[in-house]
């Protein structure tokens, strides 16, 4: 039954109470357990929001995967750029923004690209610019938090860094180790391991091993999934016990749809075979879509929120705060930011705001008292 | 003998030289250096150089069907990476049809793999210069050995990663510097990642940038010999960089057994040309061009390492060690 349908039928009850029926009778229903609903409702009509950063060296099918992974073409008119050509340039941000609506919910997507990194004979903290950006990122929207009209602020934070690691190598090499220190503080990193069709089912288990072993030893704090919670069945916990062995995931992408076993299915015809994205003996493509977009992408955005953005924020206000003692001003556990006073209308709006939240409030308690007089 | 005639005589010669008057076994020398090269063997060093993890080590091996080079299982916990790009060199004597080689495997472990990688190729370019030198010196000794020891390297296999897009800068810088004192053969590593457009595509955005450069890869236009070379090696010129994949393991295909790679999407088969480019690679190195890399490297490369070494010092410096004498150049 559809969400609001049943939301309806429960107020109905309520507030008719002839029509009582014997569950009633046992349960003293509120009501508020429609709450997710509403709030269901309120995040459709709403929309939602996530920003993706995708960073590793130039070919490591990066704009490949997040086309696949998001059946969108976001770098049609890309042009590659050659050897002589990238000598000169540094590590690039560069922002592609698409909308994406799929049964009714709204979703404005946002990809993060580094193109640069990682692609010069030096490449010493080439990840700079890339830590800056987020900082930045995390900067407006402390400005914007702490300013008065809160209606509108626009999340630019980064929710999430896929960090491509080659599938050539023996595992981490400097350039990932060094990376993945700079900013698994500030965002959620997830590793792949790219182009994973050039390697054996047993060199993906001893790569994949391998650099686990070097993310412990070296330190580095990527996304952890959260635990089950102990209520969930036992289908999902296995579920989630086997997303968490899998990472780092071995991810192919393809935007080009091939036959095999007489489907058509986003593929790469190879002369000694078909390899398909979204087969899961092929690939961790499945599981990365899953956890990404499926199971954890609201989590990785309160991750972003509750930890990355409050480490900043933290850091930020220590920062000020010492600042203000060193010139020998008063010290103040609370930052003060420059605010202008409000003005006139918007103080009439909060105060409408106030009175109209009085009256819900009221209309809840009027409805409770109803129905513990009914049940007398 | 009348003009119309054909030679009663026995002759031994191959249509032609019918004005012979009798057989005289000019082309029995052939015959007599082949056992004199099967008897004294020779020597061949491959240099091979790339970023840790391209299968440098599995390419070799396949290639020469040996275990010549020992793969590296990558740096482990308590390794750290040299700070310089290290050269070791390896040598191992392989038999076959009687014909004897001592072939020395030079590997380049560090090369590419750092952050900063500004002037990785100087060790490299070092050890080149070294053994150019090393021959030298021998060559101007007043008693000379009668062959000459060489660890000239006379074939250098740069290892270009399968990004798909092109060069990278390391790669330009590399091959431009190198290029002129030893022979390049640029290979596409690992390029089972490559489908067969994307394969195309890359190598010939990868020709246009070597162009661009003006790098010229082995075999070298400048120093075809004739027509007919220039006619083969416009061939080869035409498929490199060679795209290949390396194995060592063996695997059952349609009842026979085939080196290559097992996935869940099917065996990869090294020596399929449908597959990969690993045969025309071999028949290149090994079954036609092994004896003119050694002649380019020891007529060119070498002659102009000797040139500049006079030109440099006005003569060559005296001989200092205590075997030999003092040179009097």
């Amino acid at each position: 039954m559809d969400a609001i349908m049943l939301q309806e039928k429960l107020v109905e009850r309520l507030l008719c109470p002839r029509v009582r029926t014997a569950r009633q009778k046992e349960k003293q229903y509120v009501g508020f357990a429609t709450l997710p609903n509403q709030v269901h409702r309120k995040s459709v009509k709403k929309g939602f929001d996530f920003t993706l950063m995708v960073a590793g060296e130039s070919g490591m099918g990066k704009s490949t995967l997040v086309n696949s992974l998001f059946l969108t073409d976001l770098y049609k008119d890309r042009k590659l750029l050659n050897a002589e050509e990238r000598i000169n340039q540094t590590v690039e941000i560069i922002k592609h923004t698409v909308d994406i609506e799929e049964k009714g919910v709204k979703l404005k997507l946002t990809i993060v690209d580094t193109p640069g990194f990682g692609d010069a004979v030096n490449n010493n903290e080439c990840w700079k610019p890339i830590t800056d950006y987020i900082d930045q990122q995390f900067e407006q929207y402390f400005r914007d938090e702490s300013g008065l009209n809160r209606k509108n602020i626009q999340d630019n934070r980064v929710h999430c860094c896929l960090y491509f690691i080659p599938p050539f190598g023996h595992g981490l090499r400097p350039v990932d180790v060094e990376f993945m220190k700079a900013l698994h503080e500030k965002v959620n990193i997830i590793p792949l391991i790219a182009k994973a069709d050039c390697l054996t089912p047993n060199e993906i288990k001893k790569l994949k091993d391998r650099i686990r072993e070097e993310i412990d030893k070296f330190g580095i704090k990527v996304y952890q999934f959260p635990e089950c919670d102990s209520d969930e069945d036992e289908e999902f916990k296995q579920l989630d016990k086997e997303l968490k062995e899998c990472t780092p995931f071995a991810v192919i992408g393809s935007n080009t749809v091939v036959e095999a076993r007489g489907q058509r299915v986003r593929g790469r015809l190879y002369p000694w075979g078909i390899v398909e994205v979204e087969n899961q003996s092929h690939c961790d493509f499945v599981k990365l879509r899953n956890m990404l977009i499926r199971s954890h992408m609201h989590d990785l955005k309160d991750v972003t929120c509750d930890v990355h953005y409050e480490n900043y924020r933290a850091q930020c206000i220590q920062e000020m705060t010492s600042k203000l003692a060193q010139d020998n001003r008063m010290e103040s556990p609370i930052p003060i930011l420059p605010l202008s006073t409000p003005d006139a209308d918007t103080e009439k709006l909060i105060k409408m705001k106030d009175e109209e939240l009085k009256r819900m409030q009221e209309m809840l308690n009027k409805m409770q008292q109803q129905m513990h007089d009914k049940d007398q | 003998l009348s003009a119309g005639q054909p030679s009663r005589k026995r002759s031994h010669s191959s249509g032609g030289g019918s004005t012979l008057l009798g057989y005289i076994g000019i082309d029995t020398i052939i015959e007599q250096m082949r056992k004199k090269t099967m008897k004294t063997g020779f020597d061949f060093n491959i240099m091979v150089v790339g970023p840790s993890g391209l299968g440098k080590s599995t390419l070799v091996n396949t290639l020469f069907k040996s275990q010549v080079s020992r793969k590296s299982a990558g740096w482990s916990r308590d390794e750290k990476i040299p700070k310089t790009v290290e050269i070791k060199s390896v040598s191992h004597v392989i038999e076959e049809g009687g014909v004897k080689m001592k072939l020395t495997v030079v590997d380049t472990p560090g090369f590419g793999d750092q952050i900063n990688n500004d002037n990785c190729w100087e060790p490299i370019s070092k050890y080149i210069n070294e053994q150019f030198e090393k021959f030298l010196k021998e060559e101007v000794n007043i008693t000379r050995k009668k062959r000459i020891p060489d660890t000239r390297v006379h074939c250098c296999v740069y290892f270009i990663p399968p990004t798909g897009h092109s060069l990278r800068q390391l790669d330009v810088e590399f091959m431009k510097r190198l290029s002129h004192s030893v022979n390049i053969i640029p290979v596409i590593a690992k390029s089972d990642t490559m489908t067969v457009e994307e394969r195309q595509e890359f190598k010939q955005r990868v020709r246009k940038e070597l162009e661009m450069n003006g790098i010229e890869f082995y075999p070298q236009k400048e120093f075809d010999d004739d027509i007919e070379d220039k006619s083969d090696n416009d061939k080869i010129r035409e498929m490199m960089p060679f795209a290949v994949v390396g194995s060592d393991k063996e695997y059952q295909v349609n009842g026979k057994r085939v080196l290559g790679r097992k996935t869940p999407w099917g065996i990869i088969e090294v020596e399929n040309p449908n597959h990969c480019e690993f045969a025309q690679l071999r028949d290149f190195l090994i079954r036609s061009h092994l004896q003119d890399l050694k002649e380019v490297t020891h007529n060119i490369h070498y002659e102009t390492y000797r040139a500049k070494r006079l030109n440099d010092n006005g003569g060559l410096h005296p001989i200092t060690s205590n075997d030999t004498q003092e040179s009097n150049l």
